[in-house]
């Protein structure tokens, strides 16, 4: 037998092996691919042979081969042979060759299934290994199904080398056949815990790749994370594990609360600078979730910032390459703490590394303002001339135009300069961005209708020096610029000055070299051009001028009719014919410009790109309803669609009545366009309510640089575009000049009111007045169009279909599917294509294999069990992620919001959604300070009042409070279903015409002088709103706080502006010493109202009430601490009685509760205890007895001044009832 | 999810390709050669990080390489992998391969394409890290040899012999394309464990 087997590799040793075959094409250099030919046939040859060590060594090669680009699936059946030798090492061949080369569309895949599972249950733990590494490679929808039993059960295997390979296969496994995640998961879980580290950072692994899919279904598992985050100190599983909840973060902003500290801790301690990039990307990942500007996490973020710093100041190229990666990230919510960067950035630009420098341009994307655009475009201008490399240019041609031209032009101040800057680029060599340029060209042209002039005359230059652009054919990208020249100027010829000239520049012979869809182009507008000139010869009654533009016209036009390009032919030849007509008529002295010039009339408009897809479906129909009816097979489903057409018949002859109305369409049409100039992203060509820069007071009157168009500007040895730099600065040099002796002269003129005002003005953003009054046209967009920006998801994500709910427990039906033996009638289940390898391999097989399915239904019947088990464990914890949230950290450690004095701004607004969220969120932290009793109440109350503001914002709706009563009353003590009316905690500030203002007061309960005074701002007026500015008189005892550096004069910018119709709301923070009284500041809220007529200065006076309740925070007590707090006897008492209440005891309590801070410590029937507390620590405690018609209130408190003043403010409250 | 992994010398020819995700031959081809146009214009001292090439998918995906003496080693990435952790990945791939091969070098991969292979499979399986430990991966690889030498056994002896003589053969094999600089540690990278 040995001598056989030796005569055998005796018989293959003069084979080619994989080495010869790798020694053979390097020698055959020349002639490499007849080589691998013939070793092809050879192989071939090969794989026919009985010998599978042949077989093996043949597979070996294709294998290379495939690496060299030859396909080698026609191989795919001799490996699958190979696959299923007994031998370790053919095998090991045969399953890298079937991963290189096997895909879903490998038809002999299905014949692997039972190969497959034989080696998952082969004792030799490197059988399995290699089989699981192939399938990994190749695993189809079918192997998934088929086979996701057995891998789970490797899951549990003794060996951690199966077990990790097992976990880690499950994800494509899931990604082929989603159905096996709810059966798998929870084993998957518990491998997080598993001992062997390698098979715990696989689990880590795959649960991070589904979550970062389907974040929100894999929150419960936090708290298993975060515990493995504060323990694990495998690098590996750390990064992991911090970049899962740099995806979960945005989902749960509790969440990132908890987290900001231990990584914090991280970034300090860790000394692996990956480690240290991820936790500060996550930390970015939860600021911008918690972002909304409010001002307490400024602390991390300086860190961020700070240490990314350090990454990009670093020599390493690749910390560089990362901190600028992060910093973008951060630039998004906080563009502040970037841009004081700006020049360690700028200095990026100039490294030798194109990926930093691409990087850097990213950055700089966000950092421009209207005052540093110029500048900084001045800068990559010049990178622009000395860049290497056309990619790099290109890149850098794209940034410059994106940057310029973000958000609808927002930080362009001087259009004029952006037309040169572009006019400037189109001399770049080589670029392919011709058609980019091009395209902001026409835009810039369109939509800004005040610099159609400055354009015009610039694409002329452009056209007349066309030989320049044009010359070289290889610079063909850029002559896509003399489309948009042409364009602009045949469109806007009547802004032409030497139209002549233009006119016989577009009819040069060179023209004709020019790409076909160009000249196309050239000849419409040449006629448009046409058309302006004869109609201005005509009116200058110069016949003779305005023949020989004619005649110019009929001898050039010829070139074009030749052109091989369909549309320059037809365009040409059309057009050449109507000229000679027009020769004909002036031949006769008949006037004809008007008619040619009619050719042309109106304008065009741009139309928005989503327009089309923006049109809302009228009413009434139906576009799923068939306008006929399909021919039916059977009556009886016949009869019910005709009814459902009959009555859609009915309801559309409804509706159109009133669209025929000639005068209702006219109405609409008013109102329309009334609604259009309300809306603030409506922006119209005429007299607009939006002239956004307009409004600077005085900045009507400033004398406005004027450019001699007529001479482009040319000044040696600079460029265009930086004389454009220079006479800015001027201009707004002189702008401020102007602007501080209007001031001056204001402040003669109208001293006192106004006087205050004026000196808070301060140079900002927004002051710098553009050049000229710019009108950006927005694209029109249809009637009533839709708002929704549903976003395109693509329907074939392959991850959709893993977004499972992994909280329910499993159903019956999701068990995986088991494999069982063929006698067993299962006639539909997926095994029938096994029979065909069970033949190949037959007999010694089945015996093994019943024995072997034996055992595994009885572990299947453990896993069951124990999977029962897991379940419930796991719906524990889903209910406990609430509850591990809400139990943040010991509060010293934990950066809190408002508890760091002396930050920066106080003033903070933003979107009520987010509002509402971050209340809930400082509740929750209250919640945990009070040991989480019965105390849901202060969020429900927010609740009720955001939408009471709401509601008063529309019409009244119905009110919809009757939902959340009935939890307050059971919150408040008491379990009776009676109805509270609705409160509201906002007072009335001040009203006049334009804006409304209310108010309310919250303490702080992280600090004990400091209460957040939220106010809303209703404008109720048809104008809008801008240029808020909030300003008190602050008393001794209570101040407001201002950002840094302001003085107590100044008053603090309310940071939105209002349109019409809307409301905002701010919050200012105060800060106080005493707190026993109550306080009133007086203040003014000054704005500017902007409506057509213009704009006003106008101011309101407010006298803002600090209540003594507004101290108060509504703290829950329980009866046993309440008993002893009142036997203590350090507290004063003092009690009131207010007679004629008329409202249920219930009522009474919850309005106490309410406006007064108070929560109800015990209630026995028309008797209540109650309990509060002072920002500064004072306890009040009250004792509530209803009588008949009255109500009499003790109460005791540390304080007696502070307990008389509350007394008072509840007598008042309550004597309104 | 790591995308793919190619190794190709300073000429561009591939010394090993590995896709995660499948791609026709053709397509394959076209990626290693993108791939290396884009990776081999670059100079040494700059970062090892390049935003996608066209073919390997969208822009979510990163180039992330090294640079060994001869030979590039190139690994395609998606977002959820950490682009320093993969750096170090790639260190202690060819770490691991200096272990293997006692003194890698580039003539060791283009004939023993089939064993770097099997030692990647040991470190990225279907496209996710597996083990990031040397010496754990090592180990694999050790006992898989010595399972194939028993298997090999007596019949395995004369194929070696021969396979000795033809090297002994052509001595135009030069081992002194050695990857010199194979043990530079990365900066600032303490090696995860």
């Amino acid at each position: 037998m040995a001598l056989k087997m030796v005569k055998g590799s005796i018989d293959r040793m003069f084979d080619k092996n994989l080495q010869d075959l790798v020694r053979g094409i390097r020698n055959h250099k020349e002639d490499e691919a007849k080589y691998i030919s013939q070793c092809i046939d050879e192989i071939k040859q090969e794989l026919k042979q009985d010998n599978i060590a042949v077989k093996a060594n043949a597979v070996c090669k294709l294998t290379y081969l495939q690496m060299l680009g030859y396909d080698i699936s026609w191989a795919a059946f001799n490996i699958i042979e190979v696959m299923s030798a007994s031998k370790f090492t053919f095998k090991r061949i045969g399953y890298l060759a079937a991963s290189q080369c096997f895909h879903e569309g490998t038809d002999v895949i299905m014949l692997t299934t039972n190969q497959i599972r034989k080696d998952l249950s082969s004792p030799n733990q490197y059988d399995t290994g290699v089989a699981l590494t192939g399938l990994s490679c190749f695993v189809t929808p079918d192997l998934a199904r088929d086979l996701a039993n057995d891998i789970m059960t490797l899951m549990s295997h003794t060996k951690p080398y199966i077990r990790k390979k097992a976990v880690l296969i499950m994800y494509k496994v899931f990604l082929k056949y989603p159905e096996s995640l709810r059966p798998a998961f929870p084993r998957l879980k518990e491998k997080l815990e598993d001992p062997d580290p390698g098979v715990q950072s696989a689990a880590v692994n795959v649960i991070c790749e589904l979550a970062r899919r389907n974040p929100k279904n894999y929150l419960s598992l936090a708290p298993l994370f975060f515990k493995l985050m504060t323990s694990s100190t495998n690098n590996w599983v750390l990064i992991k594990i911090i970049k899962l909840f740099g995806a979960l973060t945005p989902l749960e902003p509790r969440l990132g609360k908890k987290l900001i500290e231990p990584l914090t801790n991280l970034i300090h301690s860790t000394s692996a600078m990956s480690l240290l990039y991820e936790c500060v990307n996550t930390v970015i990942a939860v600021l911008i979730s918690l972002s909304s500007g409010m001002p307490n996490h400024s602390a991390s973020i300086q860190l961020c910032v700070q240490k990314l710093r350090i990454l990009i100041e670093d020599s390493d190229q690749n910390l560089k390459y990362l901190g600028l990666l992060a910093m973008s990230k951060i630039l998004k919510t906080h563009p502040k703490s970037v841009q004081s960067h700006k020049d360690l950035i700028l200095q990026c630009l100039d490294d030798k590394d194109e990926s930093i420098r691409l990087r850097a341009l990213d950055l700089l994307y966000g950092m421009v303002s209207k005052k540093n655009l110029m500048e900084i475009v001045k800068k990559l201008m010049i990178h622009v001339d000395k860049a290497e490399g056309t990619t790099y240019r290109d890149e850098l041609l794209t940034k410059i135009i994106d940057i310029c031209s973000q958000s609808n032009y927002q930080y362009i101040t001087n259009f004029e300069w952006y037309i040169s800057i572009l006019v400037e680029l189109t001399r770049l060599e080589g670029t392919r961005h011709g058609h980019l340029i091009a395209a902001q060209m026409l835009d810039v042209a369109i939509r800004v209708k005040a610099i159609r002039k400055f354009a015009v005359s610039q694409m002329a230059m452009l056209l007349d020096n066309a030989h320049l652009i044009a010359s070289n054919t290889q610079r063909n990208g850029i002559c896509e610029v003399l489309y948009a020249a042409a364009w602009i100027c045949g469109e806007f010829s009547e802004h032409l000055e030497e139209a002549n000239q233009t006119l016989e520049a577009m009819l040069r012979p060179k023209v004709t070299t020019l790409p076909g869809h160009i000249q196309a182009v050239y000849v419409q507008n040449m006629v448009k051009l046409y058309a302006s000139i004869l109609q201005q010869k005509e009116q200058a009654g110069e016949k003779e001028a305005a023949q020989e533009i004619t005649q110019l016209m009929i001898e050039r036009l010829p070139q074009f009719v030749q052109s091989a390009d369909l549309e320059v032919q037809e365009r040409a030849s059309c057009i050449l014919q109507l000229i000679k007509y027009i020769q004909k008529l002036q031949v006769k002295e008949v006037p004809v410009a008007e008619e040619v010039i009619a050719l042309f009339a109106g304008e065009l408009n741009p139309v928005a790109p989503k327009a089309q897809k923006k049109v809302p479906v009228p009413e009434g129909l139906d576009l799923d309803a068939w306008i006929n009816e399909p021919p039916s097979d059977s009556e009886s489903e016949d009869e019910k669609p005709k009814t459902i057409f009959h009555e859609e018949e009915q309801r559309h002859s409804r509706h159109r009545q009133p669209e025929i109305d000639e005068e209702e369409l006219a109405r609409r049409r008013e109102a329309r366009k009334q609604e259009q100039a309300n809306n603030p992203f409506y922006i119209k060509s005429s007299p607009s309510p939006q002239k956004r820069y307009q409004d600077t007071p005085g900045v009507e009157h400033i004398p406005v640089v004027q450019i001699d168009l007529s001479v482009p500007l040319k000044v040696p040895g600079m460029p265009m575009s930086d004389q454009y730099v220079k006479l800015e600065e001027e201009r707004r040099h002189k702008q401020k000049l102007e602007k501080d002796k209007k001031k001056k002269k204001q402040k003669k003129e109208k001293r006192g009111k106004h006087h205050r005002h004026n000196s808070l003005h301060t140079e900002s953003e927004e002051d710098i007045a553009p050049a000229h009054h710019v009108d950006i046209i927005t694209e029109e967009m249809p009637e009533n169009a839709l708002p929704s920006d549903e976003d395109d998801k693509d329907p074939n994500d392959p991850y959709k279909a893993l977004d499972i709910d992994l909280d329910k427990p499993l159903a019956d039906s999701e068990k995986l599917p088991v494999q069982r033996h063929r006698n067993v009638e299962t006639l539909k289940s997926p095994d029938s294509e096994v029979p065909l390898v069970e033949k190949k391999s037959k007999k010694p097989k089945k015996k093994e294999k019943k024995h072997k399915d034996k055992e595994r239904d009885k572990g299947k019947k453990k896993e069951k069990e124990k999977k029962v088990v897991e379940e419930e464990e796991e719906e524990k914890k889903g209910e406990d992620l609430d509850f591990w949230l809400s139990t943040a950290p010991p509060t010293a450690l934990t950066p809190q919001p408002q508890s760091e004095p002396g930050m920066g701004t106080a003033v903070v607004a933003e979107s009520q959604e987010v509002k509402k969220e971050e209340r809930e969120e400082q509740d929750e932290e209250e919640e945990d300070e009070g040991k989480k009793s019965s105390k849901h109440k202060k969020k429900k109350h927010k609740k009720e009042k955001e939408e009471k503001s709401k509601d008063k914002k529309k019409s009244k709706k119905k009110s919809h409070h009757s939902e959340e009563e009935p939890l307050e009353s059971v919150q408040n003590g008491t379990l009776e279903d009676e109805p509270l009316p609705p409160m509201s905690s906002y007072r009335l500030l001040a009203e006049n015409p334009y804006i409304k203002m209310t108010y309310d007061i919250q303490g702080n309960l992280q600090n004990d002088s400091q209460v957040t005074v939220s106010v809303i701002f209703e404008n109720k007026s048809t104008s809008f709103l801008k240029s808020m500015e909030l300003n008190v008189l602050d008393s001794l005892n209570t101040k407001m706080l201002r950002p840094e550096g302001s003085s107590v004069h100044d008053g603090i910018p309310v940071p939105f502006q209002l349109p019409p119709g809307i409301s905002n709301e701010a919050q200012f923070v105060f800060t106080l010493q005493s707190i026993v009284m109550a306080q009133k500041l007086k203040g003014t809220l000054s704005f500017i109202v902007k409506n057509d007529e213009g704009s006003t200065h106008e101011k309101l006076d407010f006298k803002l009430h600090f209540s003594c309740a507004s101290y108060l925070i509504t703290t829950p007590c329980y009866s046993d601490a309440f008993a002893k707090l009142l036997e203590s006897g350090d507290l004063h008492m003092s009690s009131i009685k207010v007679d004629g209440i008329s409202i249920s005891f219930q009522h009474l309590l919850a309005k106490i509760c309410f406006h007064h801070h108070f929560s109800v410590v015990e209630r026995v029937d028309s008797c209540a205890s109650m309990y509060s507390r002072s920002i500064q620590g004072h306890h009040v405690c009250l004792l509530v007895k209803k009588g008949e018609n009255s109500v009499s209130i003790d109460g005791k408190c540390n304080d007696s001044t502070l307990l008389s003043n509350l007394l008072d403010e509840m007598k008042e409250t309550l004597s309104k009832c | 999810m790591i995308k793919a992994i190619l190794i190709f010398n300073n000429h561009g020819k591939p010394r090993l390709s590995k896709f995660y995700q499948r791609y026709s031959e053709d397509t394959q081809q076209q990626i290693i050669r993108e791939t290396f146009h884009l990776v081999s214009k670059r100079d040494e001292n700059v970062c090892n990080f390049l935003e996608g090439g066209l073919l390997i998918g969208g822009s979510d995906n990163k180039l992330i390489y090294r640079h060994y003496a001869t030979l590039y080693f190139v690994f395609c990435v998606d977002s959820s992998e950490s682009e320093l952790g993969i750096l170090d990945l790639i260190q202690v791939f060819v770490e691991t391969l200096d272990k293997c091969f006692e003194n890698v070098c580039e003539l060791d991969l283009i004939f023993h394409v089939d064993k770097v292979h099997n030692i990647l499979a040991e470190m990225v399986m279907g496209g996710m890290v597996l083990e990031t430990n040397m010496n754990e991966i090592v180990t694999q690889i050790d006992a898989q040899n010595k399972l194939e030498k028993s298997e090999a056994g007596l019949a395995g002896a004369p194929a070696r012999a021969v396979s000795a003589v033809k090297n002994m053969n052509l001595p135009e094999i030069p081992r002194n394309i050695n990857i010199g600089d194979i043990s530079i540690k990365v900066p600032n990278l303490p090696t995860f464990k």
